[in-house]
Parts: structure tokens; C-alpha cells; sequence
């Protein structure tokens, strides 16, 4: 059975090492959904967190496959782990007539970063499927552009995924 | 505090502290500084070829015949990207090797400056890792690196290129002894309650099979298995990699198993209810139809690699480790457990002796013409079995694999993964390089010889007495073959024509060539040619040229469901099974 799964890795802050990730996923077939990278507070290392899917028997080889690359240094699969996994959206809309339904900021915490005679910026942080939810809370006609920052994870209470 | 060095100087010195001996290599614009430094020492040899493939190849034969690193050295651009091949081949085989590229000047990089290619990115699929060095401050420890990563854990090579700038510049020079990388610490030791599972897993076996691969050559693990299978008395297959690990001419050993395996091998592989698979990683010649592998069997894997494990087919009994100390904790265990090897009366034994009986390598001896097997076995007469012998791909090197017995480790070289046609001439100049006193042999087919034929000029300046044993058929054999039986007889493009007269052409290289058409003639000839010690010979031999290899497992097929030479009239497989 296909699944969703999280998976995050420290990995050298070197150049190339995000592209070795990228090129296993793509020379082995597997899928990304989304995959951040940046610094941690170690500037030596960086922290990816990438969303993929697959059954069990890909997901164990995609995360072997990952630990294999000489420039990963430890990663973690968050899914079967209690774990908080947030998401950042941008997105930029045509102002509204009078008579339309209004923006349900309130509602998703969301927040106006930018307003001007045409157009306004919202911003939006949440799980996944609660971005998704807000997303289509907005009427699409307004919509210009949408930007996701792909999704961020972290494991509950004291376990951490350190260098 | 170290010396003051330039870069080329340090790659010169720390090649001599990690006791590198030779290396192989073409010059050109973008490594000048650094042939300019081989040309003051003496340290360290360098070999000249005539294509950068063959500098791959040389190394990665140095490499599997000595179990030592292999070192190319190449330019940028089309130095690169010609020795690409010879690098994707040395992966597929897990052979540590270490390529040093020259780069363009770092201010450059990126500007399409002439011979220009993205090395780390052109390399990065087909290498274990790679580097760019974008200071000469980085150098030295990058090499030490390289080394460290290309010969531990699961080996492979590693790409190390460096800009003609940072060749230029100055450095303190500090060799590092050893090293550690937070990011890369292979597991060798296995894990203890694994090793007890797989031991009472193994005392349990009415149907035992032990499967071992290359790993079991790359990790010197051939002592440990000997011992490990004459401890158990159970039947053991190697796989084309695997060859040598095991005593070929051992009664325990069923012979190679998978498409061109014998057919003893892959039926007790098919009949087995407990499967020990060693450093080998169940590759698709090896299993045939995955889902009708093994189909009874419980399988304990030991591989360093924990991502070969259960990659293609699942396993009861991983064990993440180096063979070598696997196989030694497992036999303690068996020991004081008071393990009797399996009698030869067992009824599994039995059985194995009636398939055996088959004698699925059977060819036809009374022809007027010369056939290929013939010419293997008495070349493993000639040569007391002692050889080192490389081969190209295709229908010679499965008749290698089949009739040269090999019984010891690291004296059969081919590339098995990639299947890498032209491998087998420069390899067999690295294993003369590395071992100048032993027996060197390459089993070729015309088509693959010629891949890579320039170098015959490499084996005349080095005085490489190698042996070149052509099985000339005067077609691209298996391919003929596969057209035969899947695609009703359409020969398409695997006929040679207007091949070279090879004795001429070997000659016209400063060699000895002979032809030989008559099959009375073979012995004598290969006598006549391992007479001449100090010369290199090619024996072009005039085979039979619709001879096929068998017993085979055709795609889609499972491993009972071998398909036997037109000679077998044995009964047919499904009453022995």
C-alpha cells in the first residue's frame, strides 16, 4: 500500500549534496513530493526535509538508499513518530469586489503581508491538509500565484535528530 | 607544521604516503602540472594508454586482481568523459578505484571553457562519491578521503577532480593517517542475535543452499566460506562475480548459477528450503523471474551493503556486515553448537547428484570444427588452473565462467554488472601490471577485442606478456544467439563483417599472433603460446560459429525452467523435479 511519508536528513553542507539527493530519487524512479533544504545552526550542516510516497518495501529503500550517499549523516523517517510537520503559503490575490465573500483570515491564523490598489499578499502556516483547506477557502478567480514552502518536520518531545 | 608544496607536488607526495605504486593515465592540457611532477619521481609508475576507457579498465583489473586501489589519472573533458565507461563498470562491480581529473582553472568553471565538462555532475550516478577541490588547502585531505571511502565498506570509485589552478597553488602539505567522517561509518561487525537466528536457521535445513557473489572476493572473505561450507557439507553456487570464492573443482560446489548457470545449480536454488546468500545481491541474471524465486526457501542475507538487503527480493535473516567477520562469527557458533557437515548419502545430496547427472555442459567433441568450451578446458589444462584470466561480454565470457574452474579468488576478471563489451583487454593490463610474474589471460570475442584494441600498443611499451584468447566466430555471438531463439533467425547487425585479419593486425603491433582452425590443433597451440613468456600472443581462434551457450533461463522463466543444449536427451526436467 502506497503512503505518505516524511523523511528528515542531515546532510553535509556541501556543494552538490542536495543534487546527489535529487539524482537518486530521479535515476531510482522514486517520487518527491516537496523537499526543503537549509542550513541548520551548524553551518556545516544542512537539513532537508522531503515528503514522498511509497509502500513500505520503496520507503525502506529510499531511506537506505539516502543513508547510502557519503554526505548524509543521519536521517529519520517522522511518519510511523509522533511529529509536527508545518507548511508556509504565499499567495497573491486580485482585490475583490465589494460584494464578494470575504478572506478567511481569522479562521487559518492567516496574515496580509502586502496590500496595494490591485492586489494583496496573504501568508498561511499549517499541516498540509490544513493549507489545502485554505487554499480552497479563496475563490480561485482571484488567485495570481500560489508559492509553498514543501514541508517542514520535527519529532515530539525529547527525541531530536542531531549531527 | 608541513612542508610548503604546490598542488601538484602534494598529489605526487600523497600518492607515495597512501602507497600507491601505479597509476594509469593520458595527459592533457588541464593535468599538466601534474605529469610534470610524475616526470621528476620516481615513486610512483605511471601507465600509458591509448584511450582513457582502457585507463578504467586497467585500474579497476589492478584493483580486482590485487585487491589494492586502482588509480587513473586523466585530463579534463574528453578525459572524462572517455573514462565515464570504465567508471560505471567499476561501480556495478563495487571495485575501489580512485580517478583524479584535471579541471579547468576554478575561474573558469562554468564559463564552457574549452575542454569543459561538469565532471562531479557527469560522474555522480556512476561513482561510490565524488569531489570537486576548490582549494589546495582541501587537497590532501580529499585524497585521503577518497581512498578511505573508495576501499571501506561496500567498495566503489571516487572521482576526485582537480582545477589546473589549485594544481598550481601552494599549500602546507600534512598527510593525514587516518581519518573519520560523521557521515560515512560502514558497519563491519554483524549484529550478534542476527548471526545466533541464522545459525539455528541453518540447523534447521533439510534443503540447504549457499549463494555467494562478489563480495565474498572483495571482502577476502574465500578462506571463511571454504571453511564455513565444508563445516556444513551443504551445496554452494557462485555467481558470475562470485567465481573463486569457492573451489570450482570442489565436489560441494554445483557451478555457476542463474541464466547461464548449470542447471544442478539453479534447480536446487529452485528446491531449497533454506537459502544463505553471501556478498551477493540478487541481481535479475541471477534470479530469473522474481516471483518465481526461491519459492520455499527462508533467506539469510549478509551483505555490507544494508540497501542490497532485501532490495529485490525479502528476506527472513538480514545480517549488515563485512562477509568476512559474518562468516567467522557464524562458524564459531556453528562450532560450539557441534555442527557435522551434511552427508553426502542425504537425501538433498541425492538429488542434486541426479540433476547433476544431467550434464547440462555437454557439447558435442567429435566436430570438425573447433569448439569454444573446448578450448576453455584446455586452456584451464594448459594453464594448471592457476591463471588469471579477463574476459570481455558475451558468449566467450559465459564459456569462461563455465569450463575455466577457478579456484581461487580474484583470477576471474569481467565486468558483470555493467557488462562492459572491451573491458578485457585493458584489464588484463592492469593485472599484469600489478603481478608481472603471474599468468595473464583475456578471453575475447572478435567483436569486444577490437572495442578496445589500441591498447595492444600499451601491452608492447610495458612489456605485458598477456595472452589473448580469441574465440573468433565472426559474429557478435550472443546477440546471434538471442536472435536465433527470440527472434525467429533475423540476424540483424550481428554479423561481422570485414573483420581484421587478426594475426596481421597483432603483429603490425609488435605481437605474436596465431590462427588456429583445426580442433587437433588447439592444445598445441596454446602450448606454443605459454612457451613464449615474455611476449604477448593472440591465438585467434576459427570457432564453430552457431555454437550457443547453454543451459540457459530465458526472460520470464524461472530457475526450473532451464532450457538445455539440443544434446541433452536426459529426462526432461519436470520428472527429476
Amino acid at each position: 500500500m502506497t503512503m505518505r511519508h516524511t523523511i528528515s536528513v542531515l546532510l553535509e553542507n556541501e556543494a552538490g549534496a542536495l543534487s546527489r539527493v535529487a539524482g537518486l530519487f530521479s535515476a531510482r524512479g522514486y517520487n518527491i513530493e516537496s523537499l526543503t533544504v537549509a542550513p541548520t545552526e551548524d553551518p556545516t550542516v544542512s537539513r532537508m526535509t522531503l515528503v514522498t510516497r511509497g509502500s513500505e518495501e520503496v520507503v525502506e529503500q529510499i531511506t537506505k538508499q539516502l543513508n547510502k550517499l557519503i554526505d548524509v549523516i543521519r536521517l529519520v523517517d517522522l511518519s510511523p513518530n509522533a511529529h509536527i510537520e508545518r507548511e508556509l503559503i504565499l499567495v497573491k490575490l486580485r482585490r475583490a469586489d465589494e460584494d464578494a465573500k470575504p478572506l478567511p483570515l481569522e479562521d487559518f491564523n492567516a496574515h496580509v503581508l502586502d496590500d496595494t490598489e490591485d492586489t494583496i499578499v496573504v501568508e498561511m502556516i499549517g499541516g498540509t491538509s490544513r493549507v489545502d483547506e485554505f487554499l480552497a477557502a479563496i475563490d480561485p478567480e482571484r488567485i495570481i500565484e500560489v508559492i509553498r514552502s514543501g514541508v517542514l518536520g520535527i519529532l515530539r518531545g525529547h527525541r531530536a535528530l542531531q549531527a | 607544521m608541513g612542508e610548503r608544496l604546490r598542488g601538484a607536488e602534494i598529489f605526487c607526495r600523497a600518492l607515495a604516503d597512501e602507497g600507491v605504486e601505479h597509476i594509469f593515465g593520458y595527459p592533457g592540457g588541464a593535468v599538466l602540472h601534474i605529469y610534470d611532477e610524475l616526470f621528476k619521481q620516481n615513486t610512483i609508475k605511471h601507465v600509458l594508454v591509448r584511450h582513457e576507457q582502457a585507463a578504467a579498465h586497467a585500474a579497476d583489473g589492478y584493483a580486482r586482481a590485487t585487491g589494492r586501489p586502482g588509480v587513473v589519472l586523466v585530463t579534463s573533458g574528453p578525459g572524462v568523459t572517455n573514462a565515464i565507461t570504465g567508471i560505471a563498470t567499476a561501480y556495478m562491480d563495487s571495485i575501489p578505484m580512485v580517478v583524479f581529473t584535471g579541471q579547468v582553472p576554478t575561474q573558469l568553471i562554468g564559463n564552457d571553457a574549452f575542454q569543459e565538462v561538469d565532471c562531479v555532475g557527469i560522474t555522480r550516478s556512476c561513482v561510490k562519491h565524488n569531489f570537486l577541490v576548490s582549494r589546495v588547502e582541501d587537497l590532501a585531505l580529499t585524497i585521503k578521503r577518497a581512498f578511505y571511502v573508495a576501499t571501506t565498506g561496500r567498495p566503489g570509485p571516487v572521482v576526485v577532480d582537480i582545477p589546473k589552478d589549485v594544481q598550481a597553488a601552494v599549500a602546507e602539505y600534512d598527510y593525514p593517517r587516518t581519518i573519520e567522517m560523521r557521515s560515512y561509518r560502514p558497519t563491519t561487525q554483524g549484529h550478534p542475535g542476527q548471526v545466533r537466528r541464522a545459525a539455528r536457521l541453518i540447523q534447521s535445513a533439510q534443503q540447504p543452499m549457499i549463494y555467494t557473489g562478489g563480495g565474498v572476493i572483495l571482502g577476502d572473505a574465500a578462506e571463511q566460506l571454504t571453511e564455513f561450507t565444508r563445516l556444513l557439507g551443504f551445496p554452494i553456487t557462485n555467481t558470475l562475480m562470485g567465481l573463486g570464492g569457492y573451489p570450482g573443482s570442489d565436489p560441494q560446489f554445483v557451478g555457476m548459477l542463474g541464466m547461464h548457470g548449470t542447471y544442478e545449480a539453479n534447480m536446487a536454488m529452485h528446491h531449497c528450503d533454506v537459502l544463505i546468500a553471501v556478498g551477493a545481491r540478487f541481481d535479475d541474471r541471477v534470479t530469473a523471474d522474481l516471483s518465481k524465486f526461491c519459492p520455499d526457501a527462508k533467506i539469510i542475507h549478509i551483505d555490507i551493503d544494508p540497501s542490497s538487503i532485501a532490495k529485490n527480493v525479502p528476506v527472513d535473516v538480514p545480517i549488515v556486515g563485512s562477509v568476512r567477520e559474518v562468516l567467522t562469527d557464524l562458524i564459531e557458533v556453528l562450532r560450539r553448537a557441534d555442527q557435522k557437515p551434511m552427508p553426502r548419502d542425504h537425501a538433498w545430496w541425492q538429488r542434486i547428484q541426479q540433476w547433476r547427472a544431467i550434464d547440462c555442459l555437454a557439447f558435442d567433441r567429435k566436430s570438425d570444427l573447433i569448439k569454444p568450451q573446448a578450448v576453455i578446458e584446455a586452456l584451464h589444462e594448459v594453464t594448471g588452473g592457476s591463471a588469471y584470466v579477463t574476459s570481455d561480454v558475451g558468449q566467450h565470457q559465459m564459456w569462461a565462467a563455465q569450463f575455466y574452474k577457478f579456484d581461487r579468488p580474484r583470477r576471474w576478471i569481467n565486468s558483470g554488472g555493467l557488462g562492459t563489451m572491451g573491458f578485457g583487454l585493458p584489464a588484463a593490463i592492469g593485472v599484469q601490471v600489478a603481478l608481472p610474474r603471474e599468468t595473464v589471460v583475456c578471453v575475447s570475442g572478435e567483436a569486444s577485442l577490437v572495442m578496445c584494441i589500441q591498447e595492444l600498443s600499451t601491452c608492447l611499451q610495458f612489456g605485458l606478456p598477456i595472452k589473448i584468447v580469441l574465440l573468433n566466430n565472426r559474429y557478435m555471438g550472443m546477440v546471434r544467439q538471442w536472435q536465433e531463439l527470440f527472434y525467429d533467425k533475423r540476424y540483424s547487425h550481428s554479423y561481422m563483417d570485414s573483420l581484421p585479419d587478426f594475426v596481421k593486425l597483432v603483429e603490425s603491433f609488435g605481437h605474436v599472433g596465431i590462427r588456429i582452425e583445426r580442433p587437433g590443433d588447439v592444445r598445441g597451440a596454446l602450448e606454443q603460446a605459454f612457451a613464449l613468456t615474455d611476449r604477448l600472443v593472440l591465438l585467434d581462434f576459427v570457432t564453430d560459429r552457431t555454437e550457443n551457450v547453454y543451459p540457459m533461463v530465458a526472460a520470464g522463466k524461472g530457475h526450473h525452467e532451464m532450457k538445455l543444449s539440443p544434446l541433452q536427451t536426459a529426462p526432461a526436467p519436470r520428472e527429476l523435479a
